[in-house]
């Protein structure tokens, strides 16, 4: 059996197949694919009994779940006003030079890729950004860089061969 | 400088949480009518932004017949600038979470829903750990009552009901035509109670000490103390409990950087006051007070002098735009097109008179957008058109 449909199979089996259980098994999907694919949205259609065009109209709704194919770090930098207002742009251009992709693109080893999203609800300590679901706030160029590095260097991580 | 109203700060959301089980125990033992005159007696108004009174509305659910019913926790907190929910919900979940069980044994529902945002995926770990406590003591005194998460997904408009019960059937979180309202048709349409984070910790205070002494605190119409969440330009950036009713001058005072030009009150959906108004405006729900009162889920944000109003506007379009749902053209369009417009004006390709135009368009989606997002646009776009204009031309 292909993986995905192993994947959404069991999903399925754990949320259930009514329909107030997709948003789960897409979100499952996310978790481990980082995005959804066409292939993996008419499986989640097949496996809960659905039209596929209700799933992809449901799964392209939320922000948060990708329909194209992502890094397996998604950096998403908060570009609403405090953030904006506390200097997002330089966070945004110390990332693109040290990747060397801009916003909206993913590395070519697929590792990262960059997003900007709305408010992330830490004005208090803006900018701030999430790297896949980790929260780092008060950003300075120095600091993003330290924190990429970090990744770049983490045992287990990208460049970890 | 000497205001005769001072700031009150209070201190009721993040004390102690401790006796959570005994605040449990004898509200239950307690009949649910009683628990809805304390709610009532109270004045609470719901602390998301709206200020529906919290206790006509359990009492509505409760009176609703049905064999299954839900009582939702909003924390899908996505307006610009708030963050209240999140601090609450970290550091006090068990007021929550007893809050919410005593809803449940108001209205009758044996089941409860905490609608969590995605951008706050990484709270779940510790609050699935405080369910699973709050879950045991439940069994032991044999209080049918079970809480799950559920995550949303990136999306601000879930944050409206009707939109969270559609995102939480799995669908897209477009929100629903009311009436019906959520106390007779709501999540899975069944008769649901949804309240914000802040409303049900507020609840567990008023359980534990009695209206009184809620009601004791703010002014008129708007009663009791709220959380503000205070950022952008200021030396203290942070999470406030505040008494409602102070002025804005006074907020000021407090918070500013010392030139403080304008306050963003409630959020990119809520009204930008202009320095000049600051003594006359006053923090909490309309009612027959003097001067203007601004509702607000707690979002205060503030503006120096080196801000440009344009790119105030220009950021909280964009945002609006993008959270559009998309289902309602007033709401879909209006929010292109007033970006748009701004953005022509601004380069001189449209002449002033065009904000005008733009005025009564969102005029028009205040009264003919399906919900609050398209209806509220209104807000931050005219008080910063008609306070800012000369920013917005040139």
């Amino acid at each position: 059996m292909n993986p995905v449909s192993e994947l959404i199979k069991n999903l399925a089996d754990q949320h259930g197949r009514e329909r107030h259980n997709l948003l789960p098994i897409l979100q499952g999907v996310v978790e481990q694919e980082k995005y959804l694919s066409e292939f993996s949205m008419i499986e989640i259609a097949r496996e809960l009994d659905l039209p596929a065009a209700e799933v992809y109209g449901t799964a392209t709704f939320y922000s948060f779940l990708e329909y194209k194919k992502m890094g397996k770090y998604i950096i998403r930098v908060c570009k609403t006003i405090t953030c904006s207002m506390k200097g997002k742009n330089q966070i945004m251009l110390a990332i693109e030079d040290m990747l060397k992709i801009s916003f909206g693109e993913t590395t070519p080893d697929g590792n990262f890729s960059l997003l900007q999203t709305n408010c992330l609800g830490f004005c208090h300590k803006a900018p701030a950004m999430l790297i896949n679901n980790e929260v780092y706030t008060e950003l300075t160029p120095e600091k993003v860089r330290e924190i990429l590095s970090s990744y770049l260097k983490k045992k287990g991580g990208p460049y970890d061969n | 400088m000497t205001t005769n109203y001072q700031l009150k700060r209070v201190d009721f959301i993040f004390k102690n949480e401790n006796d959570w089980e005994e605040v449990l125990s004898k509200s239950i033992s307690r009949t649910p009518q009683e628990l809805i005159n304390e709610l009532i007696s109270s004045e609470l108004k719901g602390r998301g932004g709206a200020g529906f009174p919290t206790g006509l509305k359990w009492k509505l659910s409760s009176e609703a017949v049905n064999d299954t019913k839900y009582v939702i926790c909003n924390a899908d907190e996505g307006e610009p600038g708030t963050f209240k929910d999140r601090e609450i919900l970290s550091r006090v979940p068990f007021k929550v979470l007893t809050a919410m069980a005593v809803c449940g044994y108001v209205i009758g529902a044996k089941e409860g829903y905490i609608y969590l945002r995605g951008e706050y995926f990484f709270l779940q770990p510790e609050l699935n750990k405080a369910i699973n406590e709050f879950q045991y003591f439940c069994k032991e005194i044999n209080l049918d009552f079970t809480i799950k998460i559920f995550m949303g997904s990136g999306a601000y408009i879930c944050g409206e009901e009707t939109a969270l019960f559609e995102s939480m059937e799995g669908k897209r979180g477009e929100p629903r035509n009311k009436p019906p309202y959520p106390s007779s048709y709501g999540y899975m349409g069944k008769p649901t109670v949804i309240n914000n984070v802040e409303t049900l910790a507020h609840t567990f205070t008023i359980f534990k000490y009695g209206a009184k002494r809620f009601y004791d605190l703010g002014v008129q119409y708007s009663r009791g103390s709220k959380l503000f969440s205070v950022s952008g330009d200021t030396p203290k950036p942070g999470i406030y409990e505040l008494e409602l009713g102070m002025s804005l001058a006074d907020f000021v005072d407090e918070f500013g950087d010392g030139d403080t030009k304008a306050v963003q009150v409630g959020g990119a959906s809520g009204f930008l006051v202009p320095r000049k108004r600051f003594a006359e405006t006053a923090i909490g729900f309309q009612g027959k007070l003097t001067g203007i009162s601004l509702p607000t889920g707690g979002s205060m944000m503030l503006f120096n002098s080196s801000r440009s109003m344009f790119n105030v506007l220009d950021n909280y379009l964009e945002f609006f735009r993008e959270e559009s749902c998309g289902q309602c053209t007033p709401c879909r369009v209006g929010c292109q097109q007033l970006l748009k417009g701004i953005k022509a004006v601004k380069r001189g390709e449209k002449n002033a008179h065009y904000l005008d135009k733009l005025l009564r368009l969102t005029e028009t989606m205040q009264y003919t957008a399906k919900c609050g997002l398209g209806q509220s646009v209104a807000n931050s776009f005219s008080s910063i058109v008609e306070n800012f204009r000369e920013e917005m031309i040139y």
